[in-house]
């Protein structure tokens, strides 16, 4: 981002810390759609360190289109209905590291040649400010080589931004924020 | 990482003359950066030792930079089905007044261009007057109020204000080392018009003598962007005989594409 770009100087973000647990998750912030919704699919993996070893208080945060590719503008993430998909999720790790969404595949628009993509947001304690990042899904695998940005990563890098269908058909993503299988976080110009 | 590291980090040791002094020699590699011409860091340094709980969770590599995608360049909607007018008030959540000092936080949620970003959703959680989270992990023996949970959202309004009545937090001990306080401060969790705004930053108090010392507030390596986290004492925003009054605006970053994109109001 340009210095010169805006106006006011940004207010700097600080670490999200360890007691969040009793004030950003909600009931119900994980799904998306319910987890029996006849297109639901379950996206789920840990949030790792540096040392490979699992963060018990971390907090993800996704951001998606509908299945046909359509952004919503919809309230109601915070109460869901049950019905109306807001493309808003939350959801805290737990003991273990895991954390779980029960949501749909976003769709695309045909035109751009780009994968659709989950976006995703981490937060934890430990972790000085939020991080971005993508989540692509292997059902586009077609997409994913006239993507540019996809295009532009090293296989190695490529594997931490797209999921991998697990046998039970789940989607199944580890984010590690550190080490030889870090995940590759973005910054928006 | 060496082993001995991660066991400091979870062990709490080291002075605090020695974690101040890690945080002074940064401050000074910054400085230096910033004399040889570097343009001036606007948010906390993600590697910053002197939280020990960063060491082992902060990427080494650099952010990728990509232009920002339509997803990213929305944001989820929220409304009066969302959150209800009521819990801006972390006063009124028990049946009894939480102990402290009453007060209002108020200020605006701006854009870069400093425009009001409105109808969002701002959440808040915080300490009780004596320093002690309800948080199960938080077990230092300062007392829990019973009136107090700590925990309050609201909605921005038109003019992007956002305004909670609440009672002023305690400073508390943590142990990234011996002897570690961190000031006063509340949580605050904000969406902007676009994704890539998403923020979840502090809010301190005007005149902490906490300030120095603290690894979290002082991860911010420039003076003026660490005092853009500290609230002003307002005395419009007091009410007699009822609650004092603070002020602290949240201006959301602006990537080039996130004020582009108008709804009415034209930059």
């Amino acid at each position: 981002m340009s210095p010169n770009a805006s106006k006011l100087s940004p207010t700097p973000g600080q670490t999200v810390g360890p007691f969040f647990g009793y004030a950003l998750p909600y009931d119900g912030g994980e799904n998306l759609v319910p987890p029996h919704h006849r297109e639901s699919v379950r996206l789920h993996g840990y949030v790792y360190d540096g040392d490979g070893d699992p963060i018990p208080d971390a907090l993800l945060e996704i951001w998606q289109a509908d299945q046909h590719g359509n952004i919503p503008r919809q309230e109601g993430s915070l109460h869901r209905d049950g019905y109306t998909f807001t493309g808003f999720g939350r959801a805290a790790t737990d003991a273990a590291g895991h954390y779980q969404f029960s949501t749909v595949v976003p769709g695309y628009k045909d035109g751009s040649g780009k994968a659709p993509f989950i976006a995703a947001a981490v937060f934890s304690r430990g972790l000085m400010n939020k991080l971005h990042t993508r989540i692509y899904l292997p059902d586009h695998a077609s997409r994913h080589a006239a993507d540019p940005f996809l295009s532009s990563l090293e296989p190695e890098e490529l594997s931490t931004v797209v999921a991998a269908r697990a046998e039970d058909g789940s989607l199944q993503h580890d984010i590690h924020l550190q080490g030889v299988r870090e995940t590759v976080f973005l910054a928006f110009d | 990482m060496s082993t001995e590291t991660v066991n400091l980090s979870d062990r709490g040791e080291g002075s605090q003359d020695q974690i101040s002094g890690e945080i002074q020699a940064k401050h000074a590699e910054y400085r230096q950066k910033l004399d040889a011409g570097a343009s001036p860091s606007v948010q906390p340094d993600l590697d910053f030792a002197p939280y020990r709980s960063s060491i082992l969770r902060h990427p080494t590599k650099n952010l990728r930079h990509v232009d920002p995608e339509e997803i990213e360049l929305a944001s989820p909607a929220f409304g009066h089905t969302d959150v209800a007018e009521l819990e801006s008030n972390l006063t009124i959540v028990h049946s009894g007044e939480p102990l402290g000092e009453r007060m209002v936080v108020q200020g605006r949620l701006l854009d870069g261009e400093g425009r009001p970003v409105r109808n969002q959703l701002v959440e808040v959680w915080q300490a009780n007057a004596a320093g002690r989270y309800i948080h199960k992990r938080d077990q230092h023996p300062a007392p829990i109020d019973p009136n107090f949970t700590g925990a309050g959202r609201c909605l921005t309004d038109d003019d992007g204000w956002y305004r909670f009545l609440t009672i002023k937090p305690g400073a508390y001990p943590w142990k990234n080392h011996r002897n570690a306080w961190r000031p006063a401060h509340i949580h605050f969790s904000v969406f902007g018009t676009a994704f890539t705004q998403r923020i979840v930053t502090q809010m301190y108090f005007p005149g902490d003598p906490l300030f120095p010392l603290d690894p979290i507030y002082n991860s911010i390596v420039d003076q003026d962007a660490r005092d853009r986290l500290v609230a002003n004492f307002d005395h419009n925003l007091t009410s007699p005989e009822w609650a004092l009054g603070y002020r602290w605006d949240i201006v959301l970053t602006g990537s080039k594409s996130t004020w582009v994109e108008p709804e009415g109001d034209e930059a």
